[in-house]
């Protein structure tokens, strides 16, 4: 079964795969990456704005500008998670990991309950008139259910990387991480900053939310399966690295194809661990971090 | 004066009717107290849409206590969540026999649920009615466990054996097998695959895959290359809905005469109403369909009821697949004590074992190990699905019944590429 058509459609279909994974891996580059929050409630809230989109989709809205409503209640949403984690640990002299951790598993436990007693535990799903369809592009067979939340990925990732490299408070933002006593002398406040990202983070859990029901349906607790992949992104990444976590998703998402195709889907799963590993070997900064 | 015998029948007199009020009592209190029935449901956790079965305990419960109760005694319901998780499981059983004291026992969902508490209730010997779990005691062999669902003997194999016999009578002679790495989708896969040997069919594909797959078009396209003329699928709901709309946009060839068997999913309303007329074409496997054959009064009197109470709580507003067996679980438990005027197990074990029940889904006969001795697992064709309105559902002809041959309502629609178009 080494046809040629098999060969291109699984590499095609890792690549677009990969993006998405992207998607949902982006918020976490920020928080755990730039801001060193271990965030492992993140996957919870890409479900959240899973769910938001659902409603939204219920009332006739594309999934994708449902995702563009949902920006905004988002970011105030992330907002206010990072002030309630800096007065529950910051102010008290910072967080070790054990503790941040705790309290995000706490806070995804939350949201899961949230969500099945708002919407019951039963599968959602949005319908748009492009979910079903493919476009075929000789032998390549590319379903829009996943070309479309493909292309959200890049485009998002895009415009994240340039707010943090060219504008000012981007630079706050990877500046805070890495010297928050020099960027008060500065004279910003680095609370603020921390807030603005973990805002922008939450934020684009909603864009990864659209593109995950437009995938396939989604439950409330979700989430959970996708912890392991997006920590094994952002690590390999280099922690912070915003075009590098494009990069390695994809090479998960082809090496995962790949893998499907020609050898058994049921090890995909522990591709992304695999390259986690292989990669950390010889790089344990990951594939596109600084040496520090 | 007294003779020393004479105070010895004084002493005996006064020390009984000092003990009787008591005894009296006791026995009187014990006839009072309600008898109480212990399960756990899995109303939190990826299992939770199963929790509308709980309404089927409860329905139950109300007639019975309606009626008067059981032996004289209210019927009481011990519902503890176990979030969907088997680790939760083996704690709530004991706390169930050994602190709650519950006369009967109702297993959680599903085999992988139900697993854990089987040694428990065989060592100490206890009365179960076991709700989903396939083959739940092929191995513990427990001769006071007693299957709600309609598995049949030898289940573990022969469950899904209706949607082989379409495939035989179709000529078929190459199948593929999918299922997702989960422990009913394993066993089914592994009863299909004995099944379609046993038939002399060629496996050209059997592959597993893991749980929240999302894209399956490498598989799809696996399977084409195979060319087979049946597929067997055993999966659970969010990979049916992506392995449908992978065959949409990827395709599958004109020789596939039958598609489907052990799909979880397209059970529920959540999936009938989401895919709609994505689903035209499959034959799967399911429970209750609201077919002629099959609705009764009792059965209709039961969904007239259900309904109301399922839309009131936001759960599947059809409820075909298991609240029904819920209710019938409760029906076994008090045909056995009532029948054995007992809540002692070997005794309600023994009249389940030698007769037979009427229930809402029909009259049941257990084998030793407590399987239905019928199987009676339908294989239903969806056709005519026409937008995504879940109402269509509760009329015929939208769920066909394929097999088993005394329930038939109709013959099967192929090749599949035809079934999903026409």
């Amino acid at each position: 079964m080494l046809s040629i058509d098999i060969l291109l459609n699984a590499v095609v279909t890792g690549i677009l795969l990969g993006s998405v994974y992207a998607s949902l891996a982006l918020g976490l580059g920020i928080t755990f990456g730039i801001l060193h929050i271990p965030n492992i409630a993140h996957p919870t809230l890409v479900i959240a704005g899973a769910f938001f989109v659902y409603t939204f989709g219920q009332w006739g809205f594309d999934p994708i500008f449902a995702a563009l409503i949902g920006l905004a209640p988002f970011y105030i949403l992330g907002v206010a998670l990072y002030i309630f984690y800096s007065r529950v640990f910051e102010r008290r002299g910072g967080a070790n990991v054990l503790q941040s951790l705790t309290l995000f598993f706490g806070l995804s436990l939350v949201i899961e309950i949230l969500l099945a007693l708002s919407f019951g535990s039963e599968l959602k799903s949005v319908s748009v008139s492009y979910i079903g369809s493919s476009l075929k592009l000789g032998l390549l067979t590319i379903p829009y259910r996943l070309l479309i939340p493909a292309l959200l990925g890049p485009v998002m990732i895009a415009a994240v990387w340039l707010y943090l490299s060219r504008t000012n408070s981007g630079t706050a933002i990877r500046a805070v991480a890495h010297e928050e006593r020099a960027l008060s002398i500065a004279g910003l406040n680095p609370a603020s900053v921390k807030q603005h990202a973990f805002g922008i983070a939450t934020a684009t859990a909603v864009v990864a939310g659209a593109a995950l029901i437009m995938i396939g349906p989604v439950e409330p607790f979700a989430g959970r399966f996708q912890i392991g992949r997006v920590f094994a992104i952002v690590v390999l990444a280099g922690m912070g690295s915003i075009p590098g976590s494009l990069a390695i998703a994809i090479i998960i998402g082809v090496a995962e194809a790949l893998v499907a195709s020609y050898l058994n889907p049921s090890w995909a799963p522990g591709v992304a661990f695999a390259i986690l590993l292989l990669g950390l070997a010889f790089r344990p900064q990951g594939l596109f971090g600084a040496a520090r | 004066m007294k003779t020393r015998r004479e105070f010895h029948k004084l002493a005996v007199a006064t020390a009984a009717g000092l003990v009787a009020p008591a005894v009296l009592g006791s026995r009187a209190f014990a006839q009072d107290k309600p008898i109480r029935v212990g399960a756990s449901v899995s109303l939190t956790g990826p299992l939770a849409s199963t929790k509308n079965g709980l309404i089927g305990y409860e329905l139950w419960r109300d007639d019975v206590n309606a009626a008067g109760g059981l032996l004289g005694r209210k019927v009481e319901l011990v519902i503890y969540d176990d979030q969907s998780s088997a680790a939760n499981v083996p704690a709530i059983y004991s706390k169930l026999v050994d602190v709650d004291a519950c006369d009967v026992l109702f297993s959680p969902y599903g085999a992988n649920l139900s697993a854990p508490v089987m040694p428990f209730i065989k060592q100490r010997n206890l009365f179960m009615i076991g709700m989903f779990g396939l083959a739940g005691n092929d191995v513990a062999k427990h001769d006071k466990f007693f299957h709600s669902g309609p598995w049949g003997p030898n289940s573990g194999r022969d469950w899904a054996r209706g949607f082989f016999d379409l495939a035989k009578a179709q000529g078929v002679k190459k199948i593929a097998i999918i299922n997702a790495d989960l422990e009913f989708s394993k066993n089914a896969a592994k009863g299909g695959a004995e099944v379609a040997k046993e038939y002399g069919m060629e496996i050209v594909f059997n592959q597993s895959y893991p749980p929240n797959t999302t894209d399956f078009s490498a598989i799809i396209r696996n399977i084409n290359a195979g060319d087979p003329e049946a597929i067997f699928i055993a999966s659970y709901p969010a990979d049916s809905t992506a392995i449908i709309r992978g065959v949409k946009e990827i395709g599958i060839s004109d020789k596939v005469k039958l598609f489907g068997g052990a799909m979880i999913g397209p059970q529920y309303g959540a999936l009938l109403s989401s895919l709609g007329p994505e689903l035209n074409g499959l034959v799967n496997s399911h429970t209750f369909v609201p077919e002629p054959t099959m609705q009764t009064p009792a059965i209709k009197g039961f969904f007239d009821r259900y309904t109301p109470i399922a839309v009131k709580q936001g759960v599947d507003p059809l409820g075909y697949y298991i609240p029904p067996f819920y209710y019938v679980a409760g029906q076994l438990a008090a045909a056995a004590i009532i029948g054995s005027k007992s809540v002692d197990p070997a005794k309600m074990a023994a009249f389940l074992h030698a007769n037979t029940v009427d229930t809402i889904a029909g009259k049941i006969a257990f084998n030793e190990i407590g399987d239905w001795k019928d199987r009676r697992v339908l294989m239903v064709q969806l056709r005519g699905i026409k937008g995504n309105d879940l109402e269509q559902f509760r009329n015929p002809g939208h769920q066909v019944i394929l097999d088993p041959p005394s329930l038939k309502t109709g013959e099967l629609a192929a090749p599949y590429n035809k079934a999903r178009t026409s």
